[in-house]
């Protein structure tokens, strides 16, 4: 074979693996998704959102853990988010380039991808051990810790996209810096912002690990933060690993229910993100 | 930018006229206020940058307070000591350290080239209009939460794994000298192997997302130069792109290591919690996380709950290394190319 055949060949076959390879890509994100509305779908009715988590063997739905996971996101989200807006403002518009932004950017980095079991832990030791019990606040909190990297990161880069002629024509006009920032800069990044919001709910709302060892699992109805709550993910982990059948049907509905929210999450904030670039 | 609290000549002089002015006075005063609230409001987002580095700092100091009782217990031999004993007591590191990198390795082997081949499609070879769909249905992959890929993992692959591809393997593998501890023992289905599949595709967005955004740097000037002199796309990825982004590639394949080092509910679910060490990727194992996440609330005892929240500690500081060597990586090429 000459030098010009065995090139075209070899670069035939990168070509046919890379196509093959985005099959296989595409190919396993259909059949996770494909497995899950095939599983889950079967149990999906009105039930599983009115009636709480049954004995083995009993029918019943998914209420109280739904309820537990909206009450520890939504205080994860209402105590993470003014941090992470605030910190991501700092590192924007005050200290872009000081030293104390270019270290918390950097650790910032770091816990946007640390392990979050290890976020569990460390909120065990801070709240669950002291108080001596499982609670949902404290899983509220674990959840939290996680929120607050992904907000600091999108906001520094929305506030960062923010062209800087504006916050001068509002400097010149005699605003002071805080004033600038709050009636010009929030406002051109407020897609941008949001979107970090949502991004960090889609990535909260699936978290089981730091779940485990704060707010624990609860079989009853409950909105007592000082007491275990159930969530959706440590229900679909107890139900799962569990001999039941019909406790592991409803674990693959609780799995299609936040895929789905988490999926309607990533692509809305991706909408939200890519119709600002666009204008 | 002005800093602030610190009075300027015009102040002063403005001031000294203001006296007589009643409404010159009350312009003064809302000068001032609006000044105080500047400085307030700087004042409170630097706390919350502050914040953060608090959290970090937290995350080190809880753990490696609760971890202490076993570090003083075992020692150096914590890392070395294979037995997991509650009832005896006696606790070492070295199973779920070798489950963990394992299943990373077994990951990294598959998601490193399968995550460049989408990149390489995707800067390369896609039309156009399908680049940013595929681009986003593979960013969907990590959009997916780990308890979802567990839950198929134990229900889905890992029967199929059992079925059809660990029998296969077994037989081919069986009578090659060296391979054949490779996987010996019968297909359990979850396992070793299990964890690190199912953990590639996991980690696959991450290398996938940032090998094409770097890729996508490359000036154009060199590819055409490169592809002026018949070149055919191949080399073209391999001489010119290649290593023009090499180093973004690899802060790339780090972000993606310390996902898989630290990832939990998966591999929880498909590892089979085995604490022991075993030449067969396909015998049931443990990991850092996975054992952690499954005796943890079960554990009694001082000494059970310190040598997990050391396991804890030591994935965290593994996984602080790795990311960090990432981000300098990263930030490394960002500033060769911004």
């Amino acid at each position: 074979m000459d030098l010009y055949a065995r090139r075209r060949l070899r670069n035939r076959i990168v070509m046919v693996l890379s196509y093959a390879a985005t099959g296989v890509g595409l190919g396993w994100l259909a059949l996770i998704l494909g497995t899950l509305v095939f599983e889950g779908a079967s149990g999906l009715s009105l039930k599983v959102f009115t009636e709480m988590t049954p004995p083995p063997g009993a029918d019943g739905g998914l209420l109280n853990p739904i309820v537990g996971s909206l009450i520890m996101t939504a205080i994860a989200v209402a105590i993470g988010t003014p941090v992470g807006i605030l910190a991501g403002t700092y590192m924007a518009e005050y200290g872009r380039y000081s030293k104390l932004a270019h270290v918390v950017r950097f650790i910032n980095d770091i816990l946007l991808s640390a392990p979050s079991i290890v976020i569990g832990l460390f909120v065990y030791e801070l709240m669950v051990a002291p108080m001596g019990h499982f609670s949902g606040i404290a899983g509220a909190v674990a959840l939290a810790v996680l929120v607050i990297p992904v907000v600091v990161r999108t906001t520094e880069d929305m506030l960062s996209l923010v062209p800087k002629e504006l916050r001068e024509a509002a400097t010149a006009l005699g605003m002071p810096l805080a004033y600038v920032i709050g009636k010009v800069s929030y406002r051109a990044a407020r897609a941008g912002i949001i979107t970090g919001i949502l991004l960090a709910i889609a990535r909260i709302s699936g978290e089981t690990a730091p779940i485990l060892f704060t707010a624990l699992n609860n079989q009853f109805f409950s909105t007592n933060l000082n007491a275990p709550m159930a969530s959706l993910p440590a229900v679909i982990f107890q139900f799962a690993l569990s001999p039941y059948h019909d406790w592991q049907k409803l674990a693959w509905t609780g799995a299609l229910i936040i895929t789905m929210a988490v999926l309607a999450l990533s692509i809305t904030a991706r909408m939200l993100a890519s119709s600002r670039k666009m204008s | 930018m002005q800093s602030p609290g610190r009075r300027s000549v015009v102040d002063v002089a403005f001031q000294g006229t203001l006296r007589a002015d009643p409404a010159a006075a009350s312009r003064a005063r809302t000068l001032t206020k609006l000044r105080l609230t500047d400085n307030a409001f700087r004042q409170i987002t630097r706390a919350a940058a502050v914040g953060v580095l608090l959290i970090l700092g937290g995350v080190i100091f809880s753990l490696f307070e609760g971890a202490l009782p076993a570090f003083r217990a075992f020692g150096v031999n914590f890392l070395v000591q294979e037995s997991w004993n509650p009832v005896t007591e006696k606790f070492g590191a070295f199973a779920p350290i070798y489950g963990t990198i394992m299943t990373s390795f077994i990951a990294m082997a598959i998601a490193v080239p399968l995550g460049l081949l989408i990149a390489l499609f995707l800067t390369e070879l896609c039309p156009l209009w399908l680049r940013r769909p595929i681009g986003i249905a593979i960013e969907l992959l990590a959009g997916i939460p780990s308890i979802i890929y567990g839950i198929w993992g134990l229900f889905v692959f890992a029967p199929f794994l059992q079925q059809y591809v660990q029998p296969a393997l077994i037989d081919i593998f069986g009578h090659v000298p060296v391979l054949s501890s490779l996987f010996a023992g019968p297909p359990y289905g979850i396992g070793v192997l299990t964890a690190g599949l199912i953990l590639a595709i996991m980690v696959l967005p991450f290398i996938t997302s940032v090998s094409r955004d770097v890729f996508e740097a490359v000036p154009p000037v060199l590819k055409e130069a490169a592809y002026g002199l018949g070149c055919t796309t191949w080399e073209v990825v391999r001489y010119v792109v290649l290593p023009y982004t090499r180093v973004g590639v690899i802060g790339g394949i780090m972000l993606g290591l310390g996902r898989a080092l630290g990832e939990t509910m998966a591999v929880t679910f498909v590892i089979g919690n085995a604490h022991r060490v075993s030449s067969s990727l396909i015998a049931p194992g443990t990991t850092i996380s996975a054992t952690i996440a499954n005796e943890f609330t079960e554990a009694v005892g001082d000494l059970y709950t310190s040598s997990l929240i050391a396991l804890g500690f030591l994935l965290f500081v593994i996984t602080f290394i790795v990311l960090a060597a990432a981000r300098y990586l990263l930030a490394r090429i960002e500033r060769r190319i911004g």
